[in-house]
């Protein structure tokens, strides 16, 4: 078998295309952009397969949807909350079912590395009651996502596989085995199971509860779930899913007797061998990487019987952040090896900053001094490399929630009695969720400025394009009905410093719907050229 | 198993020094797992990538503490913030050319007593045998040629995959890099 050096978000999009893919789609987001970079390198210009740049995750999930229904092979991809934005088409998709195999993989981030929170998207698996793969390993990687599109035609529904950040972007060979062509068969037309009334809903759902024996029953004979019982003396057992079971393998060579070990890989999880490993211990130890998703079950409300059950709700391990070989060593009772200590010596840090010649900077810059004077405004923001005009020097926004809340924020703000209420917003974070609240501004007439960056690029993930950008992103607000003497554009350059804090300060002092667009492409992607 | 700490500040092509090492390890029949940063942290921030090297499978693709053999640092500053993974026993090759964006960047004497404090270290001049190379943006080259011989990996691989990973910008830019890897190499020599 040939090996081929991957990242994790690499073996899943190569398994994806060895698994007879028709087409991909995706939003940009740490840490799951380098699945469909790979996907778009490896396409040819779309003539091996379709690999594409959505304007969100809803979009995406929803244009998979459409060639599952055709009795292709689809698959998404997005980091952990693109899957909140997908979340209404995700659910339904379960109950609709899938045609051809559907995939959807999230990449979650424990650790907060790249994202506003470390939510676990095991729990929207569950939520949806499809089944989800959780790899521990490149090579699980791959192979799972091989069996995720078999099982998802198998089964007719939906398969989730979920990544987290040190898999995503760790690199390692893997052996691939021999690709499959796509699916030949071709479906329209097909209305009864896809349109969801209430009495197809319902029908559908019911199917949807039956199929729950099939899911539990491929649990228990996966290949992937495998259990090690203890030897003899040891009273433990370690419960560990994804990449815990691997920072479990890693340590538990130092340990005098092995425990029992029960490595989960799906969920819903293999009850029969959790079961059997519960039999042979007295002490249980859960590790696995997000909220205690797995614990919670195996804790019940009142516990097990003569049995102990450790992991991070009892402290065991930590409640946040994400594993780490050394955090498992202490939960099993290790000790830790003491690296070079630094002493007295201060170690400043050296957090993440605007690029020298960025665009925001001088965007920033001129946004604070027009601000100058007024008393009761706010700046709310948004997700992008601009959240980092939150740090000093700038101090320039107040807030950072989620794809597009800069401008409902700004609205909500404005009607309390902020003002100047100022949103900010990146061009591909306006195209995928700004102008549905803008929309909603211009039709309640807010008196408030939405500064749009356009640096013509998704920045902080590399550069991937944006939707939303140039001339077309001007006509996109005269059409949404923003009046056009109140839509301006600056170019962000030191020596228009001046010009722009006046320009900022005539439609901050109107009181009115303005649009500022502060246009100079990013200066990643002009080095690039 | 060998246990590789690179490090630096984002752009200084730490994924460059890693591709080189996978690749020849790949080359050399041994496992390696290899942990890298990607998103926020690449804007100017500090960067690391955790590289495992083995005879036999590899789990955990992040170092325990206290468990690296080598920190391979392009900027002497970010050597230091990774020393509580270092080995006691364990080797550090830095450059000496700080990358200064931060208002509180300690005097640089101090930074190198820090690291002179481990006694297998070597400072390189990286920045000045870059651009003796062809390109300041060499010094990562200069880290890794420093490196090679502490590295359990044959020097022609290493300068095999360098060729690989520069070929398509052109015959120039392979002859400044691998330049770049032997004046690193010649340096930690002389100063053994």
């Amino acid at each position: 078998m040939e090996k081929v050096v991957l990242l994790g978000d690499e073996a899943v999009a190569l398994g994806a295309i060895h698994s007879g893919l028709t087409a991909a789609y995706s939003y940009p987001g740490t840490p799951a952009s380098e699945i469909m970079e790979f996907l778009i390198r490896q396409s040819a210009g779309g003539k091996n397969f379709v690999a594409k740049w959505c304007v969100n995750e809803k979009v995406a999930m929803e244009e998979a949807l459409g060639v599952s229904f055709a009795g292709q092979r689809a698959m998404v991809s997005f980091k952990h909350v693109g899957l909140n934005v997908a979340a209404d088409p995700f659910i339904n998709a379960a109950i609709t079912g899938a045609n051809g195999g559907l995939v959807i993989v999230t990449a979650d981030d424990p650790g907060f590395h790249s994202s506003q929170n470390e939510q676990d998207n095991r729990f929207y698996a569950d939520f949806a009651r499809v089944l989800c793969f959780e790899p521990s390993s490149h090579q699980e990687a791959y192979d799972q996502t091989r069996e995720a599109f078999d099982l998802s035609e198998k089964l007719g529904l939906p398969v989730m596989i979920r990544l987290v950040t040190r898999l995503a972007h760790s690199r390692a060979p893997v052996e691939v085995r021999e690709p499959r062509g796509k699916n030949q068969g071709f479906k329209y037309g097909y209305g009864p199971d896809w349109t969801l009334l209430p009495a197809n809903a319902r029908r559908r759902y019911g199917d949807l509860l039956q199929k729950q024996k099939d899911l539990q029953a491929y649990a228990e004979q996966c290949r992937f779930n495998q259990f090690f019982p203890p030897e003899p003396g040891q009273r433990l057992g370690v419960v560990a899913t994804g990449l815990a079971a691997s920072y479990f393998r890693e340590v538990a060579n130092r340990l005098e007797t092995r425990p029992a070990f029960l490595k989960i890989s799906t969920y819903p999880f293999p009850q029969k061998k959790l079961l059997e490993l519960i039999e042979q211990v007295d002490e249980i130890l859960v590790m696995e990487e997000g909220y205690p998703f797995l614990e919670r079950f195996i804790r019940g409300v009142a516990g097990l019987p003569g049995k102990v059950i450790k992991g991070k709700m009892d402290g065991t391990l930590p409640a946040s952040g994400e594993l780490k070989p050394e955090i498992v060593a202490r939960g099993l009772g290790l000790p830790v090896r003491n690296g070079v200590s630094l002493g007295d010596f201060k170690l400043p840090a050296r957090p993440p900053q605007l690029c020298p010649g960025c665009p925001h900077a001088d965007t920033f810059k001129a946004l604070n001094e027009a601000l100058q004077g007024y008393e009761r405004g706010n700046v709310f923001s948004d997700i992008g490399c601009y959240t980092l005009g939150a740090l000093p020097p700038y101090r320039a926004i107040q807030s950072c929630v989620c794809m597009g809340a800069s401008v409902s924020m700004a609205k909500g703000g404005a009607e309390a009695g902020v003002y100047p209420s100022v949103a900010v917003i990146g061009d591909s974070t306006f195209a995928h969720s700004g102008i549905t609240p803008l929309l909603d501004a211009v039709y309640s007439q807010t008196d408030m400025t939405v500064v749009i960056l356009d640096n013509s690029t998704v920045a902080m993930t590399g550069a991937q394009p944006s939707l939303g950008t140039g001339e077309p992103l001007d006509k996109m607000l005269v059409g949404l009905g923003v009046s056009p003497e109140h839509i301006r554009v600056i170019t962000p350059l030191p020596r228009n410093h001046q010009l722009n804090v006046g320009l900022i300060q005539e439609e901050l002092a109107y009181h009115g719907l303005s649009v500022v667009i502060a246009r100079r492409e990013c200066i990643q992607i002009l080095g690039n050229k | 198993m060998y246990n590789i700490i690179i490090s630096g500040v984002g752009g200084q092509g730490i994924l460059s020094i890693a591709f080189v090492i996978d690749q020849a390890a790949l080359a050399e029949g041994l496992y390696f797992l290899q942990s890298e940063v990607h998103g926020m942290s690449q804007r100017g921030g500090a960067v690391e990538s955790h590289l495992r090297l083995s005879e036999t499978e590899i789990f955990s693709p992040l170092i325990p503490q206290g468990e690296a053999d080598l920190i391979l640092s392009v900027e002497p500053l970010e050597a230091l913030r990774y020393f509580s993974f270092l080995k006691p026993e364990g080797t550090v090759i830095s450059s000496r050319t700080p990358y200064v964006n931060i208002p509180d960047y300690p005097p640089l004497e101090e930074v190198f007593r820090e690291i002179k404090k481990v006694r297998e270290s070597w400072l390189i001049e990286a920045g000045q045998l870059a651009k003796q190379a062809g390109s300041l943006r060499a010094e990562n080259m200069v880290v890794l040629g420093a490196a090679s011989r502490y590295l359990p990996l044959h020097e022609d691989n290493l300068k095999k995959f360098i060729r690989v990973l520069f070929q398509s910008k052109g015959e120039k830019v392979v002859e400044t890099n691998l330049k770049a890897f032997d004046l690193g190499r010649q340096a930690a020599e002389s100063q053994a």
